[in-house]
């Protein structure tokens, strides 16, 4: 069922949004649950889709000031899923094996961001490089268990 | 939006009205502070009952908050923690600390009113 919505709609699964301040993450979590739900994620994964959000987006504006995040569904085989890719131009990180450790922090959070941000989507992918910038790429599967 | 915080007896509720971005939250934690020596509230219930998301940010936050009125004698609760929200903290990692939490509004209060009937301290 879903996936005829997605094709009618492949459109609408496609979009870019500004991360340029806090407000933004509010923002972008709330569109991001909202087509979590319309591609039929349930409420539960929605919200774990909805957390990890805000937690990449609060990178990139405690690290970089501002950046860019695009959400948009895909379609591999049978799988269908949502996937959003971060990105800014910030200073990078220095040190990534720390940053994904449990409990690290240089910012405001509790220092689980990455690590627990890794641990709730299905895939998980994070390109830096120092003075370049920041992109993470990360997607949830609707429909992982059903091989 | 600020956040309203009622006055009920001599505790002060804290009721969280719609999604908070992180200067909102930063907000509610200075007014509760300053409100907290105004009225020598004896505790403070945080309902976040509309939240849809805690992630480590807000949690820190909330951590913060609560350590902070302890300072000034009062313990806190935060009521209504969502179950896919509990879940999603729980998957994130997140942990609360030393912070009370109660299933409701009624709850938290009986909470506080009955602090030693609670082993959880």
């Amino acid at each position: 069922m879903s996936k005829e919505i997605l094709e009618n709609n492949l459109d609408s699964f496609n979009e870019r949004l500004p991360i340029l301040n806090d407000r933004d993450i509010v923002n972008i979590r709330s569109k991001g649950r909202k087509f979590a739900s319309d591609l039929g994620f349930r409420n539960q994964d929605q919200t774990l889709i909805a957390t990890a959000l805000s937690e990449i987006c609060r990178n990139v504006i405690e690290h970089a000031g501002k950046g860019e995040v695009i959400i948009k569904s895909v379609i591999i085989g049978k799988k269908i899923g949502i996937s959003f890719i971060v990105k800014d131009n910030g200073p990078g990180i220095k040190n990534l094996d720390r940053a994904l450790q449990f409990g690290y922090t240089t910012g405001r959070g509790m220092g689980v961001g990455l690590s627990g941000t890794k641990r709730i989507m299905d895939e998980f992918e994070l390109e830096t490089k120092q003075g370049v910038g920041t992109t993470v790429t990360m997607t949830k599967w609707l429909n992982e268990f059903e091989y | 939006m600020r956040v309203p915080i009622l006055k009920q007896g001599s505790y002060l509720i804290a009721s969280v009205q719609s999604s908070l971005s992180d200067e909102e939250l930063i907000q509610l934690s200075d007014d509760l502070i300053d409100k907290v020596s105004d009225v020598r509230s004896k505790g403070v219930i945080i309902d976040v009952t509309v939240l849809d998301v805690m992630d480590s940010f807000a949690t820190r936050v909330l951590r913060d908050i609560a350590q902070m009125i302890k300072l000034k004698g009062a313990p806190t609760v935060v009521v209504g923690i969502q179950p896919e929200v509990a879940l999603a903290m729980v998957s994130l990692g997140l942990t609360l600390g030393s912070l009370k939490t109660a299933l409701d509004l009624e709850e938290g209060l009986s909470l506080l009113k009955n602090p030693l009937s609670e082993d959880n301290d």
